[in-house]
């Protein structure tokens, strides 16, 4: 058997300075969100809806000079219209930080296919959909099922819990390691990896290069296990899947595999705490889902729509002049599609939660070509994560408002949700 | 009453399939697809009109017919 010696020397070019442009990093309080936002100052980690409808009713393209430059769409169409515009914005960074990777790892990208731009993009894509589609995840629905039981029935004789941290959050990283074939005891050491990579955005580039390459050395080192020993597993796939008649380069491999497991694990975790939170504070809808729970698939889009975690970024091509803002190239685009969820040109009575919401044309997952690949997958967990909290802990109340955290950046959810569940 | 999809708007969000599963199946990538001839049976046409309303792409259409 020939032996695979694509990873053998994987990041041996470590310590190289990488290529790429790096701004000033600038903290601290913003003085006007419409010229200089910043997602990772607390006022916008506590509640950032009031000051994106501020920005839709008076900006509405708001910008900023910190990160080196860049726009916040606040509007649902304006939002739409550049994720549907591969043109004029890449893909090639997605999280709005200090430092843009060099333009040359377009279309490629870090991560395909999240990174990657047309024509790229869509055979990387094609690789993972099968993996994700409604039928294939429903596959992996009892485990899950059985697994936020298992949490639950840690919570016996407590009178407080921590929703988020010891319920939502396990229960993504969970799915994903089992998905990708990685022990399950690991999950400690994913949600630093995710931290790292979402949240430590202005650290100095030095400590956020030394951070995510301990995320890469945990991925090579899994790649050599399932190289060792192959398994039925997404790690496994990816390892032999091929592209244009030739195995994956080792950098898409791993890049892929950061991907999914940075991407599935937060994300998922903000939806299931932020849909409990809501419950928590909202006794009306919580008494109405445990006395009704075939209304829990509808609940659970509003409760994306109206809390949608995810918010992406993209980078100017060349200098444009778009809608009236005038954009240069290589500035950032922070693409909330939480704001675009509230928008009321779009939605009717948005800032609402009506958890019967008939029609919801939300994009909490996303528009266009980047549509979240593991919509259906983080679909499957949010339900199943509610249905088993509501049928074991139908009444349950914010133990303390002021004691639950926001994560700050690009994904929003609880951090902290003491719930008092009796 | 007969629904179509379109496939070049279509990303797979899946909302026509999990809202009208009598009238939408996913393909093998999770693309949304008519089944058999599209014709919506009598009494489904709100499930239809359901679809319709919360597909993120407007790929979901209702054709009247004559």
């Amino acid at each position: 058997m020939a032996v695979d010696d694509r990873f053998t020397h994987f990041r041996d070019d470590d310590g190289d300075q990488p290529l790429g442009t790096r701004n000033e990093i600038v903290t601290g309080p913003v003085s006007d969100w419409a010229t200089d936002f910043s997602h990772l100052e607390p006022e916008w980690a506590a509640d950032p809806y009031v000051i994106q409808d501020d920005l839709r009713g008076r900006c509405p393209i708001a910008h900023t000079d910190r990160f080196g430059g860049g726009w916040l769409p606040v509007r649902y169409e304006d939002v739409a219209a550049i994720a549907y515009d591969t043109e004029h914005f890449s893909s090639r960074a997605i999280i709005m930080n200090n430092f843009r990777p060099p333009r040359e790892i377009a279309p490629v990208g870090g991560s395909p296919p999240i990174s990657s731009d047309p024509p790229f993009h869509r055979d990387a894509r094609k690789l993972l959909l099968p993996a994700f589609t409604k039928a294939a995840v429903s596959r992996q629905e009892p485990s899950t099922r059985a697994y936020c039981h298992s949490l639950i029935d840690t919570f016996e004789g407590r009178d407080v819990v921590d929703a988020a941290a010891e319920y939502a959050q396990h229960i993504p990283m969970r799915v994903i390691a089992d998905m990708l074939g990685y022990p399950p005891e690991d999950g400690p050491r994913f949600r630093e990896f995710v931290e790292n990579t979402l949240e430590g955005i202005n650290l100095p580039p030095e400590e956020r290069i030394a951070r995510m390459t301990k995320l890469f050395d945990y991925l090579v080192e899994q790649v050599h296990d399932h190289l060792d020993n192959p398994r039925d597993d997404l790690t496994s796939y990816l390892i032999n899947a091929e592209l244009y008649g030739r195995k994956l380069e080792a950098s898409h491999v791993v890049g892929t595999l950061v991907l999914l497991l940075i991407a599935g694990i937060d994300t998922t975790w903000s939806a299931i705490g932020a849909s409990l939170w809501h419950l928590a504070k909202t006794p009306g809808d919580r008494e109405r889902l445990v006395a009704d729970p075939v209304l829990l698939p509808v609940a659970t889009e509003e409760f994306l729509r109206a809390y949608a975690p995810v918010t992406m970024a993209r980078l100017v091509k060349e200098d444009i002049s778009w809608r009236g803002a005038d954009m240069k190239a290589e500035d950032w685009i922070l693409l909330s599609f939480p704001a675009a969820n509230r928008d009321p040109a779009q939605f009717d009575r948005p800032d609402e939660v009506i958890i019967d919401r008939q029609a919801n044309r939300h994009a909490a997952f996303g528009l266009g070509i980047h549509r979240c690949v593991g919509s259906h997958l983080a679909r499957m967990e949010l339900r199943t994560a509610l249905d088993v909290w509501l049928e074991r802990i139908p009444v349950f109340t914010l133990d303390d408002p002021s004691a639950v955290r926001w994560s700050v950046g690009q994904i929003r959810g609880p951090r902290a949700l003491p719930l008092r569940i009796r | 009453m007969k629904v179509q999809i379109s496939s070049e708007r279509c990303q797979g969000h899946g909302r026509c399939y999990d809202l009208a599963p009598g009238l939408f199946g996913e393909d093998e990538e999770g693309f949304g697809q008519v089944l058999g001839d599209g014709v919506v049976p009598p009494g489904r046409e709100p499930e239809a009109r359901l679809a319709v309303a919360n597909c993120p792409e407007r790929a979901v259409e209702i054709v009247e017919e004559a």
